[in-house]
């Protein structure tokens, strides 16, 4: 598409990603009101959702702060969820590394999984010409105002409900549908299976260290059988090098 | 945690992520992801949220362990339901209504 304005190019942006929102806003009300069911004020949910915007690193941080988890820990296992961002970072920076601060500043901040991933095809493809920036700005922004705007729903409709609904379930459940399209792999399967498995041993372990080493015990088992796998592909392939093409 | 401290937290929370976001837009040309590290993130989804749901169906409220925890039923249709659907509403719904009807049968 051909656009004659950065204002047409924001507006298409903001219509992309229109489709998402379904996906958002009940994370973003489930985030809303798991925080004030275990006690937080608006206000204070309010500031978390604003530093955070992250939803699955809000949501683990909610769930360690209702374990008593050590501040270092939290912080941690946050960066570490987020580590995917400086992915994002590298392959949006050929397009937008040319901006003012003023432009780059504010769409680092607003850059998430839903923008990136609605924008990165349009923006290599160089079909959106010199508006490219405007395009992803009309993405990433209402994808801010959606999750804002939930979480916010959440905070009051949160206030209403009682304990014995058990919503504190709905963090664990979150997570579980956000991973199941994760495995793609045996050796994302053997990630998850490790990664989970080590952190019920290590339940008891201080300051919820436990989830630390699970994660890094599942991490380090994916590239093992990565590892392992791409030996026995690259195995396969010189017996069969004589019959394939290059 | 007391409420500075809190805020501490979140503050810290969001420079770091911040750094993460901006790293490469801002540094262009002069910074490199490591081959190994670039590998590894594949596999931060998998592993970090297994990590953190398991522990939550199995010691819910970190307690001790129970067969009779309608918790790991609920989490294994859920489960079925996230494979089936790839949609957290669809995923939440199944979830806490097995676990509310068998809290209402228990």
């Amino acid at each position: 598409m051909q656009y004659k304005s950065g204002r047409e190019a924001f507006w298409d942006g903001v219509r992309t990603l229109m489709p998402a929102t379904p996906g958002v806003i009940p994370f973003g009300l489930v985030t809303g009101i798991t925080a004030v069911e275990q006690g937080m004020s608006p206000g204070t949910t309010l500031g978390m959702t604003l530093l955070f915007y992250a939803g699955s690193a809000q949501m683990a941080a909610l769930q360690l702060l209702r374990n008593d988890a050590f501040a270092l820990v939290i912080l941690l296992t946050v960066l570490v969820i987020n580590l995917r961002f400086v992915m994002y970072s590298a392959s949006l920076a050929p397009h937008l590394h040319h901006l003012p601060r003023r432009w780059k500043w504010p769409l680092s901040y607003m850059l998430s999984d839903q923008a990136y991933v609605l924008s990165i095809l349009k923006l290599s493809s160089g079909e959106l010409k010199q508006f490219g920036h405007y395009f992803f700005a009309g993405t990433a922004v209402s994808m801010w105002l959606s999750w804002q705007l939930s979480v916010m729903a959440g905070v009051f409709l949160g206030a209403g409900i009682p304990g014995s609904w058990s919503l504190d379930f709905a963090i664990p459940l979150v997570f579980l549908a956000l991973l199941v399209p994760a495995i793609r792999s045996s050796a994302s399967l053997g990630a998850a299976c490790v990664g989970g498995l080590v952190a019920v041993l290590a339940i008891d372990m201080p300051y919820n260290l436990g989830l630390v080493m699970a994660s890094l015990c599942g991490i380090l088992t994916g590239l093992g059988i990565e590892h392992y796998r791409g030996a026995a592909a690259d195995k396969a392939k010189d017996a069969t090098a004589g019959e394939e093409t290059p | 945690m007391t409420d500075l401290s809190l805020w501490g937290l979140f503050l810290a929370v969001g420079l770091g992520t911040f750094a993460l976001r901006l790293s490469f837009i801002e540094l262009y040309g002069r910074l490199r992801i490591p081959v190994m590290l670039h590998r590894a993130l594949a596999y931060v989804p998998a592993s970090v949220l297994a990590a953190l749901v398991l522990p939550a169906v199995i010691f819910p409220g970190g307690g001790e362990f129970a067969l009779a925890n309608p918790r790991i039923p609920a989490a294994a249709i859920a489960a079925l339901v996230a494979w089936k659907s790839r949609n957290i509403l669809f995923t939440l719904v199944a979830g806490m209504g097995t676990l509310w009807g068998l809290q209402a049968l228990g």
